[in-house]
């Protein structure tokens, strides 16, 4: 009989394989990694927080039915302040500390190209929820986006503002990203359509009391007045409206489309006009319309948990996220480039903010057919066809 | 006319804010020699306090009253616990530990009450009142006229009662004061009591105007202090004009020039005045430079 020896090579190679083994057993049970980069405090709150919120009772709820693909969801969420250098931090220690295999946010346009450099870099994709054109045009092989677009909006705005025979029109907006870009494209569609901006004033984000600006907007002949603006700023600039006795129609985006707004406007939102994706409008919709059963879902479920109105910033969460899913679930991996190429390849998708098709020219997946044009009415959204 | 009216207006209704925070950092300067950034705080608690009262269906006057109560308490707490304990710190030191307790309540308040933008109702309605062209809110008029209110008060106090004179004597010469009698630790104790009293009311009574969340004393104190300075750290009434001038000059810039350059004008005035006349308009000290 041969005396079994264990020679160093065999050695080796038992203690490695023990070693390996439990890793290889649990590469399966290895949760997915979600990042997310959001404005829980600061100016953009009341975007970020039900952002956040979406995003955390989802997540526990795809968790409790088995998760994606058998593996749970890990989510890793920060707090930027509404602060985009503070988010471009976060970025990094999301990719670099963290490892998440996607990032979903940031509730701004400016937070969120804050965080679009890193991304490219380490190309892990990135689920924007700010709106501005800016994100996706040029488009970045990375960087995908869910509202629609402040382009979208302004057309949307000033297209209804033409149809009323209006042609002289006073723009507004705050030092932000969004206000920024907002402004910009304004003036490219103001041009287009042949409109006149006859006023074209901007103002600090932070700012109290904008009667002096709404003063040069009465002196003005303007015959409408568009506010582009995310944050404190707007609610203040309705009731400052309301004190100046201004009569020209008062027009905003849908960074506006949301029961928090009005709560804090109170009277002052009375006939204020914006653009809205369906989810603020679920109880009316038909009930043939393809995005009549998730709005009421996602509205009833989180309505119940958090007994606060839904807004349209936490559909944009909940549409990035399961959207991410939904990916996964295709690309039957969450490998980056796969995971890249399956959100790139999402098609027909009904969310709550409306129905999505990406491509690798498009990474926007929404035009304006999702959008609905509303009026405060009695403290509540009313649509209105032009 | 009339615009120059509603700049007026507007710059009258910031400039009672400001320079209610600018007396209560002149009060804190006089009493103490430090520079109190935990003032707009102050502010920020009255007016949130107030919110959060009035949402829990408190009548407005308890609200506002209890909103007083509990930030100077807390006003209390910062000297007692934040600068008491180091008697004889550098100045920049003590700015630093104030700097820390309004970072501090900051982090508490949005903790507490949320990081949305909170509103009061306007303590006797919304419908603006006309004159001359320019439209006046009834909650403008509620700030400026509490704003007069207590800066008479407070000039009542410093002039006609034991306590105010005590103070001043510990401003001029704190030594000299506890040689007669009088207990410096004390009345550091009740100015802060006082500045904090100031503050809260005058972030309860702007807030209908200016909404209020949970970091909106930074920017507000800020103001505050440069008003002060403008005006002559350590001068109450340099305090209440720097504050007003403040505000017209916002207002002012805003309307004749362009709103974007609105928030720099608190900036260029403190470095204009600090450069050309460092003892501010009324102030008679001469400040060291740091």
């Amino acid at each position: 009989m041969r005396r079994y020896q264990l020679n160093r090579r065999g050695f080796l190679l038992a203690t490695g394989s023990a070693l390996l083994a439990p890793a290889i057993v649990h590469a399966a049970d290895e949760p997915i990694r979600l990042g997310s980069v959001l404005s829980t405090t600061g100016p953009a709150a009341w975007l970020g927080d039900p952002e956040d919120k979406t995003l955390r009772m989802y997540v526990e709820e795809i968790n409790k039915n088995g998760g994606v693909l058998g593996r749970k969801l890990q989510l890793f969420i920060y707090d930027d302040g509404s602060d985009a250098a503070k988010a471009n931090s976060f970025g990094k220690r999301l990719i670099q500390q963290d490892n998440v295999d996607v990032i979903l946010g940031a509730a701004t346009t400016g937070t969120s190209l804050a965080l679009v450099p890193l991304v490219e870099a380490a190309k892990v994709c990135l689920m924007s929820f700010g709106a501005a054109r800016v994100l996706i045009d040029p488009v970045r092989p990375y960087v995908f986006k869910i509202p629609h677009s402040d382009t979208m909006a302004v057309q949307a705005v000033l297209g209804e503002m033409k149809s009323r025979g209006f042609r002289k029109i006073a723009l507004i907006s705050d030092t932000g990203g969004f206000g920024k870009s907002g402004r910009t494209e304004t003036m490219k569609v103001a041009q287009q359509l042949g409109l006149t901006l006859t006023i074209n004033e901007s103002f600090g984000e932070r700012d109290t009391d904008m009667t002096p600006l709404l003063t040069h907007v009465k002196q003005s002949d303007a015959e409408a007045l568009l506010m582009i603006s995310t944050g404190q700023a707007p609610a203040i600039i309705a009731r400052n409206y309301k004190q100046l006795d201004l009569k020209l129609p008062l027009y905003t985006t849908h960074s506006q489309a949301s029961y928090e707004f009005i709560r804090i406007a109170g009277p002052a939102s009375e006939g204020i006009r914006m653009p809205t994706p369906a989810l603020l409008l679920a109880d009316s919709l038909p009930a043939n319309d393809p995005q009549k059963k998730v709005t009421t879902d996602y509205k009833n479920a989180f309505e119940a948990k958090y007994k606060i109105d839904v807004s349209t910033f936490g559909g944009y969460a909940y549409d990035g996220l399961m959207i991410v899913v939904d990916a996964i679930k295709r690309a039957k991996s969450t490998e980056k480039a796969k995971l890249h190429q399956a959100i790139e390849q999402t098609r027909g998708f009904v969310g709550v903010s409306g129905i999505f098709t990406y491509s690798p020219t498009d990474h926007e997946g929404l035009d304006t057919s999702a959008f609905h044009m509303v009026e405060v009415k009695n403290g509540k959204f009313v649509e209105y066809k032009i | 006319m009339s615009d120059f009216l509603q700049y007026v207006f507007s710059g009258l209704t910031s400039g009672s804010i400001y320079a209610l925070a600018a007396l209560g950092f002149t009060i804190i300067f006089n009493a103490r020699n430090v520079v109190n950034f935990a003032q707009g705080s102050f502010l920020m608690l009255g007016g949130m306090i107030t919110a959060t009262l009035i949402t829990a269906k408190v009548p407005l006057p308890f609200a506002v009253a209890a909103a007083t109560v509990i930030t100077v308490i807390i006003g209390g707490l910062v000297q007692r616990l934040a600068i008491a304990p180091v008697k004889d710190a550098d100045p920049v030191n003590l700015v630093i530990i104030t700097i820390g307790a309004s970072i501090f309540i900051d982090g508490i308040a949005a903790v507490v009450f949320g990081k949305n933008q909170h509103m009061v109702p306007a303590f006797s309605g919304d419908h603006a009142i006309h004159i001359l062209g320019a439209t006046l809110l009834p909650q403008s008029v509620w700030v400026m006229a509490t704003a007069a209110v207590l800066m008479a008060g407070v000039s009542w106090y410093f002039r006609a009662t034991l306590a105010g004179k005590a103070m001043r004597a510990v401003s001029i010469n704190s030594n000299a004061a506890s040689l007669v009698g009088i207990r410096p630790d004390r009345t550091v104790l009740v100015a802060f009591g006082l500045s904090a009293f100031l503050g809260a009311m005058a972030g309860a009574v702007a807030s209908p105007i200016t909404t209020t969340v949970f970091d909106i004393g930074l920017l507000l104190g800020l103001k505050g202090f440069v008003g002060a300075t403008f005006g002559g750290l350590g001068s109450a009434v340099g305090a209440v004009v720097g504050g007003i001038l403040v505000g017209l000059f916002e207002s002012l810039v805003a309307g004749y020039i362009s709103t974007s350059y609105k928030d720099a004008v608190p900036f260029v005035l403190i470095i204009g005045i600090l450069i050309c006349r460092p003892q501010g308009l009324f102030g008679s000290r001469v400040l060291d430079r740091v």
